[in-house]
């Protein structure tokens, strides 16, 4: 049974292994000169000030809202497949379930849309 | 724990694939979960979730619930994975809990409860296995004199297919917690934008202060 897993685990393996090897054969062979210009953070041409260094500052609570959307409506896709695959057996039965469903998130997502959460700024 | 009792929990002879992948995964999945815990840096507690993720994501592939591994990974290290580097990232990767005692017998009291969940979690996973429920009824075609739940095995639950018998299922004995569902994640979506539009709560806090002649209603949100 495990066997048919067999390719997904060489490809994690080649993975890891290429992933290890580049980082090994580029910090042995590349040629190290570094100057205060290579050296210095590139932030879209902007010098980054400590002060507002990512790991002092706190990120917008925007970011928040969109993963947290995110994870309802990745959800709500993972219910999908299953009910698209027995959709067939289940007919206007399945139809109806996933639709109460549905119609159920729709609400959320219309007062989303309306509380603005969506909108960035 | 020895090998023999590994083996039971994985209900695989010792020597076998599975058994080796659960030995293998199953430390992995521990020795994550124990540096999540132990890590200082909060992005490395983090990273060493999304590889305890990825450990169970292997174990469910174990137990032939290939459906249940490819959300756990898109899910769990997918989603949520994102909205725990957002929370860490909102907070500040810097800061760190100040370590002070707020209620007196802090310290006991964690002993206490912690050892209390533990032995809550370890009895519900050591139950199953010990109760007449662990037995298989006659739905699985041979009665073991248990008395135990019906139960169809392996092979009949994933005989249509993995997918396919989740859906048959879910939409069908499992109609109502699957409605339900929807109610959760829509209470989600609104919790997400009442904590997170943070605008309109400040509006409402400089109403109250800069109104005398309005008092503030305790019920207001």
């Amino acid at each position: 049974m495990l066997a048919e897993y067999l390719p997904l685990a060489v490809l994690a393996a080649i993975a890891v292994a290429f992933v290890g090897l580049s980082l090994a054969v580029s910090s042995r062979l590349g040629p190290s000169r570094p100057n205060p210009a290579k050296r210095a953070a590139y932030e879209s041409g902007i010098i980054p000030d400590p002060a507002t260094d990512v790991r002092g500052s706190r990120f917008p609570v925007k970011f928040y809202i969109v993963a947290m959307l995110f994870i309802i409506f990745d959800v709500e896709a993972v219910f999908l497949y299953p009910w698209a695959v027995t959709l067939r057996d289940l007919g206007w039965y399945g139809f109806g379930v996933m639709a109460v469903f549905i119609i159920l998130l729709l609400e959320s997502y219309y007062y989303v849309l309306r509380k603005g959460g969506l909108e960035w700024d | 724990m020895s090998a023999a009792v590994l083996a039971q929990i994985a209900a695989e002879p010792p020597g076998s694939a599975e058994f080796w992948v659960f030995l293998l995964i199953g430390a992995l999945s521990l020795g994550s979960a124990l540096a999540m815990v132990l890590m200082r840096n909060a992005v490395h507690a983090a990273l060493m979730l999304v590889l305890n993720f990825f450990t169970i994501a292997v174990l469910y592939a174990v137990l032939e619930a290939q459906f249940l591994a490819v959300v756990q990974i898109i899910v769990y290290a997918g989603a949520i994975m994102v909205l725990f580097l957002f929370v860490i990232m909102l907070l500040g990767v810097d800061r760190t809990e100040p370590v002070t005692r707020k209620l007196p017998g802090q310290g006991p009291l964690a002993v206490l409860f912690g050892i209390l969940l533990f032995g809550a979690l370890s009895a519900s996973v050591v139950a199953p296995f010990i109760g007449p429920g662990s037995v298989c009824g006659a739905a699985a075609g041979v009665d073991a004199g248990g008395g135990g739940l019906p139960c169809a095995g392996l092979a009949a639950a994933n005989e249509g297919g993995n997918v396919e018998g989740i859906g048959a299922l879910l939409f069908t004995d499992f109609v109502w917690p699957f409605e339900v569902t929807s109610v959760l994640l829509v209470i989600a979506a609104l919790g997400a934008i009442v904590l997170g539009r943070q605008d309109e709560k400040a509006e409402d806090l400089v109403d109250v202060v800069r109104d005398p002649a309005n008092p503030p209603d305790e019920e207001r949100r």
